[in-house]
Parts: structure tokens; sequence; C-alpha cells
């Protein structure tokens, strides 16, 4: 019998892509067979109505599905078959087989609210919806590799587990009241009596700070409107000013912030990351100072849907750990850790396999500022040219670490760890790298890492055997951008704007505010900021005045560090510069935003979190739009920037406006980095400019600068971290580019 | 000071500056020593030798004639062998001052003295100008360790408490403020000490020590990287409990170093077994080594050969050896 072989392609497994098609396969009368393999879905049909069923497989797809591609050849069938079935999985080394967890569904969320046997249930999840990697064991993604093994399926899920007209056809972690995880509130560590939600819901009510178990790790939540509450937890988490992360009922955002109808789609993905939404002003000054942006999410577990029910009112919703760890996991160890912090705890017996936190990103212009959670494991295809890449497994960075491994086209960039000499955050690098090399059958031949020496991720790419590849930190950068952008391998070299905190050059100094030109395999550094010394190192990211005073001094205003920083111990602090102690020479243009937030008087004294100062900087210069830039001195390689300071001052001189002069150097900086681009389109040698490094998570100057670039294709990140994030993407790119054919030496 | 070859001018500089100093035991071409010590069945020889060069040559607290005496005294203390003899090597650059040459050289004396070591032999050379920064020494001691006892690296067990003698980088920061480029005023001193007579006392009272470092050049931390990679242990050290000069800690701040990795003169981190460590303790205590003695910490079954601070908020970090020059790594 005459039939056909469909494969479908793309993310099409874990997401009830078999029971979809044996449902389009009754409705559209089409016989045969469906079954997941290495390559994907693979379907055996015939029927009248074929045209149909195929275009529907991609049209009418299911929620947490991606199809790459359906392609169809002629079939023949030894023997007809009598209806559909559906096959058990064949073949091994599939790629990707579990996807990312994903938010609860429309149908889900209306089922706990409404009468039935999961009212009210935390745990209701279906094959559109629920937990995924965050309870992933082992491979392949089955229930009893799953955190969800202890719980014995009863006979009611068990039946809708089983039966392939059920959303919940195999489900992996179905559940109900009667065999699923449980809920409970405890106080100092003792259980409380009566409904865990309405308890934890009145803590909240009253100004309590209550942890509660979600899906990647603890969270500690608090009234968002009361402003003693959020000051409580401040004190308590020892976080001064580092901006909390909010959770809210859609229809109770528009209380607090107005989210423009792109802000609202991200929301509402099934990924639902805290996205940066500008506020109204209403919620009090203590949840994000100095901020004009709020982080807000929407519930995205039945649980977080119940609590936000019940208290009406939206909720920090911050990660719950220790300063500077990463967030807790364990019932053992949130007990032992935030017992300090929290007054109640929201606990489930539910293990957390795997530490993830929430997504955080941007609407418009679109970026990722972490990836994590509802991002992760997703692949990314690898651009044309790099069919033939080996295996190659990429190690990032130091402080915004994340580790990518490459294979079959595919790029899998895993989720944001952390810093690395962060013990905990440490040992989640090494159970991660194991994890991800489990979960895609990865066998890499080349571990690709940067070229700091004193990285923890390099030193780890060193122990590995494999063949190592160092890549340059800015180089990674523009590679991630590219590769995230589909720029082809042989789609020839493209002008990089690179604005960053710092990295290592090949000349051994510390780079960060650069022009490169260059491609995959190779890049030249075309122009870049007039570098400073970084008094003290690494110390200098954390006091802005440092920054201040070396660019004040080269600015020839050497008194006006004295007026500006009278407690800051510059005598000292010029004479290391002077000696070289400890002060190497850099042209970090993340420095030199805290440079110009020092002298606008922007946390001057010292940053209480990473990045504090750009923060504050770039909310200031939204304030005063439309402002002509201070020009820099330009010469054939070196972007100067004396005549900014020495402008800054004098209209500081003259009492302008912080927000003035804040947005002045956003359009200048822009501008002048957008003309040195510029000249290498102009004189053909790119043939288009791409924008990374961590100051592109400022959406001002990614605006600005894609602005005065005009109508010369620009290339951003929309997809991977712009930061240190997406470093690892970009070095294992560079490193299948120069194994594919390797740069010309000479 | 001229080039000598051996010639007149070089002989009576010897006998004018370091003959004299030195008799009327000393200073032999060639030493011959007394195996007494070793009679002992199961005694061992123990040998080290150390080049010193440092910049200023003199310093609060010491200079280079000082620091060459108790480098090569702390290395054979550390390794549980009672420092006896030494030999002394000098490397001078044409044009030193004499005057610099008999401080130094006095103040050798003075050490051995106090360490109860010997300076049994040495050298000589003058240099051209520009061919060495003023003056190197080279010292090579021999001890012996008695029989029975044993330390190492390798020994130390999950467990075991870590102590160390004293406040942490007081030479560097000394030396740092020494060096003229920064307009510090400051009180530091270097920690310069022979500590040959602390680790008698330590092994007195508690028989069992395992194990001695003394913290020279990368501090504490790389001290403590190479005898948590040698027993493959792990060594856990709490912040707080870091003995530590407010003035130091300040500098530090300043000029964005971390005392951890610090030089130290006359600092050494050692492990007890826990019931011998109050013994320990208070036997470092009651010595003026080891005045400051503290417990910072303890070796542990948990990711054996890597280091770890608990933090004063409770966070748990990772010290690590430095691999070349300390390098920005934030981004
Ligand atoms: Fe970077
Ligand atoms: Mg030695
Ligand atoms: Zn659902
Ligand atoms: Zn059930």
């Amino acid at each position: 019998m005459q039939g056909l072989e469909i494969r479908v392609r793309g993310q099409v497994q874990g997401v009830g892509f078999r029971p979809f098609v044996w449902q389009l396969a009754q409705a559209h009368g089409v016989r045969g067979a469906v079954c997941n393999d290495a390559h994907g879905v693979l379907i055996h049909a015939t029927g009248a109505d074929l045209g149909a069923f195929q275009t529907a497989l991609s049209d009418r797809a299911p929620a947490l599905a991606r199809v790459d591609a359906v392609e169809a050849r002629p079939y023949t069938f030894d023997t007809a078959p009598e209806g559909f079935t559906i096959t058990p999985s064949r073949g091994q080394g599939a790629e990707t087989r579990v996807t990312p967890d994903a938010a609860t569904c429309p149908a889900c969320l209306a089922e706990i609210r409404a009468p039935g046997r999961r009212q009210g249930y935390a745990f209701t999840n279906c094959t559109h919806c629920g937990p995924r990697f965050t309870i992933l064991q082992r491979l392949p993604y089955d229930r009893g590799q799953t955190t969800m093994a202890p719980f014995t399926m009863c006979p009611a899920c068990r039946a809708e587990y089983e039966n392939p007209a059920d959303r919940r056809f195999h489900a992996q972690p179905i559940a109900c009241p009667a065999c699923g995880p449980r809920l409970w509130v405890e106080v100092d560590a003792a259980e409380q009596p009566g409904d865990p939600i309405a308890g934890a819901a009145q803590v909240l009510a009253s100004g309590g700070i209550v942890a509660i178990k979600g899906l990647g790790g603890f969270h500690l939540a608090c009234d968002a409107t009361n402003e003693a509450a959020v000051q409580t937890l401040r004190t308590r988490k020892r976080r001064p000013a580092k901006p909390f992360a909010l959770m809210a009922r859609e229809g109770d955002l528009t209380d607090f912030c107005a989210p423009t109808p792109a802000d609202l789609a991200l929301m509402r993905d099934a990924a639902a990351p805290i996205v940066l939404v500008r506020g109204t002003g209403a919620l009090p000054d203590a949840v994000a100072p100095g901020m004009n942006r709020l982080g807000v999410m929407l519930p995205y577990t039945p649980l977080h849907h119940l609590l936000l029910d019940a208290v009406e009112r939206p909720l920090v919703m911050t990660s719950g750990n220790l300063s500077g760890e990463p967030q807790v996991i364990g019932n053992a160890e949130a007990r032992e850790k935030l017992s300090a912090f929290a007054d109640a705890f929201v606990m489930h017996d539910r293990a957390i396999a795997r530490r993830l936190d929430d997504s955080v990103e941007r609407a418009e212009p679109p970026m990722v500022l972490r990836r994590a959670r509802g991002r992760v494991p997703g692949t990314l295809p690898l651009p044309p040219g790099f069919e033939d890449a080996p295996q190659i497994v990429a190690y990032g960075g130091q402080m915004k670490a994340a580790i990518c491994l490459i294979k079959n086209g595919q790029a899998l960039l895993g989720h944001h760890l952390g810093e690395l000499d962060e013990a905990l955050t440490w040992e989640a690098f090494v159970q991660a790298d194991r994890d991800y090399a489990a979960l895609f059958d990865h066998r890499p031949e080349i571990a690709a890492c940067d070229l700091h020496p004193d990285f923890r991720a390099t030193q780890h790419a060193q122990t590995t055997g494999l063949s190592v590849a160092r890549v340059q930190h800015h180089h990674a950068h523009l590679a991630a951008c590219l590769g995230e952008n589909g720029w082809p391998l042989d789609g020839g070299p493209v002008a990089g704007i690179i604005l960053d905190g710092s990295g290592l050059g090949p000349d051994g100094t510390v780079w960060g505010g650069e022009v490169l030109l260059g491609d995959y395999r190779d890049f030249t550094r075309c122009a870049s900021l007039t570098p400073a010394p970084l008094i003290g190192g690494d110390r200098a990211q954390a006091d802005p005045w440092r920054n201040a005073l070396v660019r004040l001094d080269a600015a020839g205003l050497g008194d006006a560090a004295e007026r500006l920083f009278p407690d800051a111990p510059l005598a000292l602090a010029r004479q290391a510069a002077a000696a070289g102690l400890n002060a190497p020479s850099s042209s970090s243009a993340g420095r030199l935003f805290d440079a110009v937030a020092a002298c606008l008087g922007l946390c001057p004294m010292g940053q209480s979190f990473e990045g504090e100062a750009a923060m504050r900087l770039e909310a200031l210069a939204e304030q005063a739009l439309g402002e002509t830039g201070y020009g820099f001195a330009v010469t054939q390689r070196e972007l100067d920037p004396a005549p900014v300071f020495r402008a800054i001052l004098a209209d500081l001189d003259d009492g302008t406006a912080p927000a003035r002069i804040a947005a002045r150097f956003h359009a200048g900086l822009a501008q002048t980095f957008a003309d040195a681009a510029r000249k290498l389109v102009e004189r053909r040698e790119a043939r288009a400019v791409a924008l990374s490094g961590g100051c592109f998570q400022n959406a001002l100057l990614l605006e600005q600068v894609t602005a005065a670039l005009g109508d010369i294709p620009v290339l951003t990140h929309r997809l991977t971290p712009a930061n240190d994030g997406g470093l690892a993407l970009g070095q294992a790119l560079v490193a299948a580019a120069r194994h594919i054919a390797p740069p010309e030496s000479g | 000071l001229s080039h000598g070859g051996g010639g007149r001018a070089m002989r009576d500089l010897i006998d004018e500056v370091f003959a004299s100093a030195f008799r009327p035991d000393g200073m032999e071409d060639q030493a011959r020593l007394t195996n007494a010590a070793l009679a002992e069945p199961g005694a061992r020889l123990a040998m080290t030798t150390d080049s010193f060069v440092v910049t200023p040559l003199e310093f609060p607290g010491g200079d280079i004639g000082t620091l060459a005496v108790c480098g090569t005294v702390n290395d054979l203390a550390v390794g549980g062998a009672k420092p006896l003899w030494l030999s002394a090597a000098f490397i001078i650059e044409e044009g030193t001052e004499i005057a610099l040459l008999r401080r130094v050289v006095a103040s050798m004396v003075a050490e051995a003295e106090r360490t109860g070591v010997r300076i049994v032999t040495g050298d000589t050379k003058v240099v051209g100008r520009g061919a060495a920064d003023g003056l190197f020494i080279t010292t090579t001691g021999v001890g012996v360790i008695p029989p029975g006892r044993d330390l190492g690296a390798n020994l130390i067990r999950p467990g075991d408490v870590a102590i160390v003698n004293g406040v942490l980088g007081d030479h560097g920061a000394t030396i740092l403020a020494a060096r003229g480029d920064l307009a510090l005023s400051t009180d530091l001193q270097s920690d310069c000490q022979g500590l040959g007579h602390l680790m008698e006392a330590v092994i007195a009272a508690a028989p069992d020590t395992r194990a001695a470092r003394d913290a020279t050049r990368g501090g504490l931390a790389s001290a403590l990287n190479e005898m948590a990679q040698a027993a493959s242990v792990g060594i856990e050290i709490e912040e707080t409990a870091l003995p530590q000069r407010a003035e130091v800690a300040g500098m530090c701040e300043i000029l964005g170093l971390d005392p951890l990795y610090l030089a130290n003169e006359g600092t050494l981190v050692l492990f007890v077994p826990e019931d011998q460590a109050q013994a320990a303790l208070a036997a470092m205590r009651a010595r003026p080594e080891g005045a400051e003695a503290a417990i910072i910490g303890r070796a542990l079954g948990d990711h054996p050969g890597q280091v770890r601070m608990r933090t004063a908020f409770g966070g748990s970090r990772i010290v690590d050896m430095l691999v070349g020059e300390q390098l920005p790594r934030i981004c």
C-alpha cells in the first residue's frame, strides 16, 4: 500500500507531539504510525487527506514545539495499516530530548480554578506545560528518571497518561492530589496545620517574608506594596540597592507598571521570563531604587497562581540565597540557610534536580540579560558553513559563567551559572559540564576557553585532556553575536563594536572598549578607547571613583577629583597608578560608564552590586533624551574620552542637570563608536556591524548606536546575552571556524 | 667598592667585612661539621637552599641579611628539622656601600644567634654595575630531624586543624610601603623571624603535628593550596578567623590586594590532629613568634585539593593558587 514517510525536525520530543499527530490523524482519517527517533519525529501515513494532514503538522503544532522542517517522501506499507498507532521510540543518540520548563498552560490553569480533582492543586501540569529540565535526573526523559519517580501514579492519572486523546498522554510529571507531590507551610521547621496557600498568604499579607520552593530554586517573597516588608527583606538579605524581581497576575500589572504589548507578549511566553517593564512609581522605591524599570514576571506554576490569587497583590520574588551564593534548592539547605531571612517556608516534597534561575529579558529592544529557566536546554541552529564543525565544548568566562556545546549543526548554550570563585557555583559548573554532555550525547574533540589564565573556566578546559582553543574575550563576544544572527562562516568580515567590562587582550593589557574587524576565524583591533589604569585591578570595578580619578587626571582636571571625591584616598591611588602597582592599563567601556557615573555622584564610593553605577546612569539618561553627545578626541586608533570629562566638568559647574549630562555622555559614546565602525563599512572592509559586550545590556546605548549606524546592517543579541553569558557560544564558533578552515598565518 | 677579580681589594673586603664578622667559628672555605647530631639511630639530615633578592635591601623589621637567615632556617624548621648550620654566598654589585654590607652582615650574625644556627662557610663575588641589583644572598641550611619525627603535607587528614602563628601580610605590605613609590607613613614592620624554636615548642606540645609550611611568596593562599594538593584533602578556612592588622587590611583595600596572597617571612601554617589543637595553640601563644596564633580552619574530606574560605556573610569562596601575576577578571 502506498503512503508517505514524513520526517518532522525541530523541538518535537517531550512536548506532546506524538499525541498531537495521533489526534490529527484521527481528524483527517489518516492511518499509519508515529514514533520518536534520533532525528525527531517519524510518521508513516496513508489516507485521502494527507496534504492537509502534512500542513497541519507545522501549522497547528503544540505550543512548546518548534518545527524546523517537515520532509515527505513516498513510502510503501508491507501491510495496510488498520488505524493510527503510537509506536515506541527508536534508536539512540538523540539530540536534546528534554525541553525547557514551561509556564502553566491555560487549560491547566482553568482546571485548578474549577471544581474537579485538581482544583487548588499546586502541581498540576500536562504535555503543554510544567516542569521538565528542573526535574530531570538522567536521560531518557521518562518519569522514572526524574524527581517524580517516588510518586506512583494513581489509576486516574495512569488512565490519562496512557490515553493518546488526553492532553496528559505521556506527560511525565503528571500528578494529582491523590498521587503527586504535597505542599505544606512550616515555621521554625514545624509544619503548620491548615491550608498551606491560605497560611502563606496570611504571612505575606501581614508583611512577613516567605521562602517559596519554586521550579528551579527557592524564592524569598514579600508584599511588594508594603514598604516596611521590602525594607526588612533588604536588611535581612544585606542587599541595599539591587533591584528585586516582582511576580504579579496579568490583571494586576497596570497597578504598578506600564507594559507595552511587546512586554506582555514576552511575559506570556512559555518561558515566563522576568521582563524589564517601565514602572509607574506606584510601588515603594525600595523595590528597585533609582531604576525606571521593574523586573516583572507572571506566575508560572500552579503554586504561584494559587498564591497570587490568595494575596491579590504583586509580590517581590527574589532568589533565596546567602549573599553571593547561588539559589538554594534543597529543603534542608533552605531551612539551614534561609531561616534568618524567612518568617515561613512554603515547602513541597518534589526535589529540584537542577538549580535554574529565572531568565531576565527585555522586549524592546529585544535582549536576554540572563538565560536560564524556560530557555534552557533549548538549542540554536549554527550558521551556514558550520555543518561539518566538530563537537566542541566551550567554557565561557569567569563572571557570568555558562557553557556551550556544539554538535550536528546545533549549539546548546547552557544556563547562567554565576561567578566561578563561589564554591557552590563552581560545583554547579562542574555538574553542568557533566550534565549537558550526557544530555547532548556529546563527545567533544576541542575545549574552547578564554585567554585569561586565572579564569577557573580556562583552567578547567586545560584539565579536560582535549585539544584546547584559547579565544580572545572580545573576539568571542563578536563571534557570539554573528552566530546568533546566522552570519555565514564565509559571510565576510564584520565590524564589531564591543563595549564590555574587561577581557584580556593578546597584548597582555585589559581590553573592553573596542572596534574590531573580523570574522569567526580572526580579527584585528581597529580602534579602542584610550586606555587608563585600573587602580587596584578588580577593585576598580567595585569603586567608581577610581575610574573617574584616572579619567579626570588624564583630561588635565587634576583638582576635580579632590572636589568630587573628598573622602577617597586619591594620593595613594595616584601613586599606585604611577608606579604600575596593581594598576593594569585598560580600555574598558564598562569602567568608563563607572567613571561618568561617579562624576554625577552615582555610588562613587562603592557599588553595592555589579553594574549598579552604569544602570543608574542609564536610568538617569532616559529622563533627558534628545541631547547632543559629547565629542571624543578621535585619532587613527584611539577614541579618547578626555574632552568628554572636560565637558562634563564644565556642565557640572554650570549647574546642568545630571540627567542631561548622562544623556550627552550616552549620545557621544554611541556616535563615536558608530562613526568608527561606519568607516570600516564605507571603506568596504566590513559588510555589517555587530554589537556585543556587557554594555549592550544598556537599551539606550543599543538604540543609539543602532540609530547612529543608519542603514548599515546591524547585528545585535536577541536570544543570547550580550554579556559574558553568551561568551561560550562565541568561543565554540571561533574554535569551530579555525578547525574547519584555519586562519592564514602571517 | 670596586670590581674585584680575586685580587687584593677583594681579599681585603672579605677579611674586613665578612671574615671578621663571622669569626671565630665560621667562614672557612670548607666547613667541617661534627656528626654527633646524627649519632642517634634514625636521625636524618635535612638540607635546603634559597636565594634572596629584595628591594629595598633594608626595610622596617629587617634587611636582606635577616631574610637570608630566617628564610632558610624556616624552610628547615617547617620540615621538622632542627636548623644547625648555614652557608652564605654573596653577590655584590660594584658600588654597593660598605656600611650597608656591614649592617647586613651584622643582621645575619644577630639572627643566626637568635635562631641558634651557625654560619659556617661562605663566598663573595663582586660583579659590575647593573649585573646585580645591590646585593643578592644565597643561603644553604643543614639541620637534623630527630628520630621518629615525620612531618609532611601528605600526612594531613580530614578533620585536622589549621593554625597560623601570627598576622598575615605584614612583610609584603611593609616592603610595598618601603619601596618609596607610595607616600605611605606606616608603623608596619616585616614579620621576618626565625621559626625554629616555635616549631620545637609546637611539636613538644602536639607530638602528632602533621605538617607545617611557611607562607612566604604567594602568601597563605599558596601554602594552603600546596598542602591541600599534596594531602588530597579539602581545606576550609574562616575569613573572620584570619589574624590581620587593620593597617594591612586598609592598605590592601586601597591597592586592591588580597592579604591571603601577600608574602610573609615569619608566618607559618600548620596542621595538627583536632585533639592536639589547643595544646599546639597554647604552645605557640607562649612564645613571642606565636603571640597572635589562631586556629583558622580545618582539613576536610570534601573537595580534595581545593581551598575554600567561608566568608563573613556565610558564603564560600574558592581560594586559588595564582597562575601568573594578578590580572583583573571582572567583566
Ligand atoms: Fe565580557
Ligand atoms: Mg627554599
Ligand atoms: Zn498544562
Ligand atoms: Zn493522580
